[in-house]
């Protein structure tokens, strides 16, 4: 969208139109620009204040009540502050639980898949942004084709397959397919159309094949667009749920995200365990919150140049 | 000179020659999973749908039959529990996307515009507040939602400060449409309403409303989503220039006119983008009904990419569970194209919007 042709013919349309009326009304603006931040700005603070408490409360919640002992966090759910302090929730889950399991599951998929991811991303998106080679356009279309499929309408199609190759219940089955990254893919495209051509081209002149090119001089160049990928993908692969549903059922497979879920449903537990289920999730919060916390500004970043266009 | 030239010629079209090799060879990795998990389990999906394979052994064996189109009719005009299932599950969905995607819309447009102000302190910590729940899993929000909506949980006691007493948020079936009605005296259905059905639902079901139970969930969605959109309108935002907005300050427009007829109609892709991805994401809601509440109470929460998944993975029937999976797909692509067609049509701000004068598209240059 343009802006700067619509402004010129409105301020010239406005000025003639109504002369006597903008002679009067242009001193105005500033008395009032100088009224309203005072006003407003009062109510504006008071607004974000309490939606920022709305935001953050609940998992102070959560923290405070891993931390309780169950009749406590039943009587007072409200107090941030324990009546009486007890790691005991962390204790049986460390201790007395599977859980060691499912951390060990979630960190082995999770660094496979983002490092499978940046490799994988990294080759494609470069022999899209810079690869001349046939039957380039219509794998371009297909990506796009792919990345409109919903996640969701996938789970019964990927349970099929992964059974049929025979790597149900395997790691394999539930690192392979999170592999197919569509959307990283379009990330690293856009960054390698980003950065000018002439390196590259000066050391293919200089007598540098393509994978010698790649290897050194657009890697080093490329670290930015892959911490993107690596952020996002972590994010991703550590906060997946349904893809470990489909391919595997043996708890010694199960993953964090499935290992809680089930916790919570009541399928491995009775009882409402508050304080325990809370804790877990805490735990299952605190690698994404510290990742998050570190590089929130690339991760903002990347979160709306993902999505727009 | 010329030896250096046909040097560099000869070089080149030797690397446009091997580049062809080299960019399938960059490409293959993508191309294999992308068609081994995605297209080719799209294909015996689709095949699954239409035979009658029991999840015992391969659904390519000569034991599974073709059965046509019976699996979509079981689920379309079946008149049994399958019909009725896919109706309850698409009612809840349906009051599920009117709901969330008015209420994250709005609120994330909200957010945006308070943060996005010029003079602001604490901008970062804002932003990081709101956004914070966006890159937390669903699995441990929903546990934590599971007890916060609790009987005595934290949302009834805050509740209760103010003299309300709050419901059993996910034990209760009952639908917020039909609470009302119940409040104004109107307990039994009409007759014309009991009576007719859509999907082996009667009309009174269809408006019952979301159930206390979901409106749960629709508030964790709000709660979870608000802040990804919020970052979309912010960077929407910060690409409009001032000038425009001070134009309209200088005629004397009110914060509030300065918004609705001049900010708001630029934010028009953006609004579209935000509300595409939402009802997208909306109708596939999945993870927290799977963490939460397993479609209950009452099969008020049951949404079709669950009971898709339910269908196959816990009653073993594939071919209903991969009928309702393709019925879900096509509604998706519905929205999608939907909005797409709006979208191409609504580029130009429409004249009851426009800010006096009108502003022309594009401007004479």
């Amino acid at each position: 969208m343009t802006i700067s042709p619509i402004s010129p013919p409105l301020m010239d349309a406005e000025i003639p139109a109504s002369p006597p009326r903008t002679s009067t009304q242009r001193p105005a603006p500033p008395g009032a620009r100088a009224r309203k931040p005072a006003t407003w700005g009062w109510v504006v603070y008071v607004v974000l204040i309490m939606l920022a408490i709305a935001y953050i409360f609940p998992f102070l919640v959560n923290i405070a009540t891993s931390f309780k002992t169950e009749p406590d966090a039943a009587a007072d759910p409200l107090s941030l502050v324990p009546a009486t302090w007890t790691a005991a929730a962390y204790e049986r889950l460390f201790l007395n639980s599977d859980f060691p399991v499912w951390f060990k599951n979630s960190i082995v998929v999770t660094v496979f898949v983002t490092a499978g991811r940046v490799f994988f991303d990294l080759l494609a998106g470069y022999a899209l942004a810079r690869l001349r080679f046939r039957g380039r356009s219509a794998v371009f279309a297909a990506l796009i084709a792919v990345m409109a499929v919903p996640g969701v309408v996938l789970l019964i199609p990927k349970f099929l397959v992964i059974n049929q190759l025979g790597i149900y219940d395997s790691y394999f089955g539930m690192i392979i397919p999170l592999l197919a990254d569509a959307a990283g893919v379009f990330i690293m495209k856009n960054f390698f159309e980003s950065i000018p051509v002439s390196v590259e081209e000066q050391a293919k002149v200089d007598g540098a094949g393509t994978f010698r090119t790649f290897w050194s001089i657009v890697l080093p160049m490329s670290v930015p667009a892959v911490m993107t990928i690596v952020i996002l993908s972590f994010q991703g692969s550590w906060n997946e749920l349904s893809h470990f549903i489909v391919s595997t059922q043996d708890p010694a497979l199960t993953t964090l995200t499935k290992g809680v879920a089930q916790l919570s449903s009541g399928q491995l537990s009775a009882g409402t365990q508050y304080p325990l289920k809370l804790a877990a999730a805490a735990i299952m919060t605190i690698p994404v919150a510290i990742v998050f916390f570190i590089f929130q500004k690339r991760i903002m970043n990347a979160t709306a140049g993902a999505v727009k266009e | 000179m010329t030896t250096a030239l046909q040097l560099l010629i000869r070089r080149r079209s030797g690397i446009h020659g091997r580049q062809n090799a080299t960019g399938w060879l960059f490409i293959a990795p993508v191309v294999i999973i992308l068609g081994l998990f995605l297209a080719l389990p799209v294909a015996m999906a689709a095949w699954v749908s239409v035979s009658d394979w029991t999840g015992r052994g391969s659904p390519f064996s000569a034991a599974t039959n073709f059965v046509g189109t019976e699996n979509y009719s079981a689920i379309l005009s079946g008149g049994g529990l399958a019909e009725r299932d896919f109706g309850t599950a698409l009612r809840n969905n349906f009051y599920y996307v009117i709901l969330t995607v008015p209420l994250q819309t709005a609120l994330s447009l909200l957010l945006a515009v308070l943060v996005n102000r010029r003079i602001l302190k604490g901008r970062g910590f804002f932003r990081t507040a709101f956004y914070f729940p966006s890159v937390t899993s669903s699995v441990a929000i929903t546990v934590l939602w599971l007890f916060l909506f609790s009987a005595s949980g934290v949302v009834n006691k805050l509740l209760a400060l103010v003299g309300v007493a709050g419901p059993n948020w996910f034990q209760d079936p009952n639908g917020v449409l039909h609470l009302i009605a119940g409040s104004l005296g109107v307990t039994t259905p009409p007759a014309t309403l009991a009576s007719n059905t859509l999907l082996g639902v009667s009309w009174w079901e269809w408006l019952s409303g979301p159930s206390v139970a979901m409106s749960a969930f629709i508030l964790m969605a709000v709660f979870t989503t608000s802040g990804t959109f919020m970052l979309l309108f912010i960077a929407a935002l910060q690409n409009l220039r001032g000038e425009l907005e001070e134009a309209a300050m200088l005629d004397g427009a009110s914060g509030w006119q300065r918004f609705w007829y001049v900010t708001l109609p630029m934010l028009r892709p953006t609004l579209f983008t935000v509300i595409t991805l939402g009802l997208i994401g909306t109708w596939q809601v999945f993870d927290q009904i799977y963490t939460g509440t397993q479609g209950g109470p009452a099969k008020t929460t049951l949404t079709p990419a669950y009971l898709s998944f339910s269908t196959a993975f816990n009653n073993q029937q594939w071919g209903q569970g991969a009928a309702i999976g393709f019925l879900l797909f096509a509604i998706i692509i519905f929205f999608a194209i939907i909005q797409r067609l709006i979208l191409r049509e609504r580029t130009t701000v429409p004249r009851r919007k426009r800010f006096n004068p009108p502003p022309p598209k594009g401007g004479t240059k």
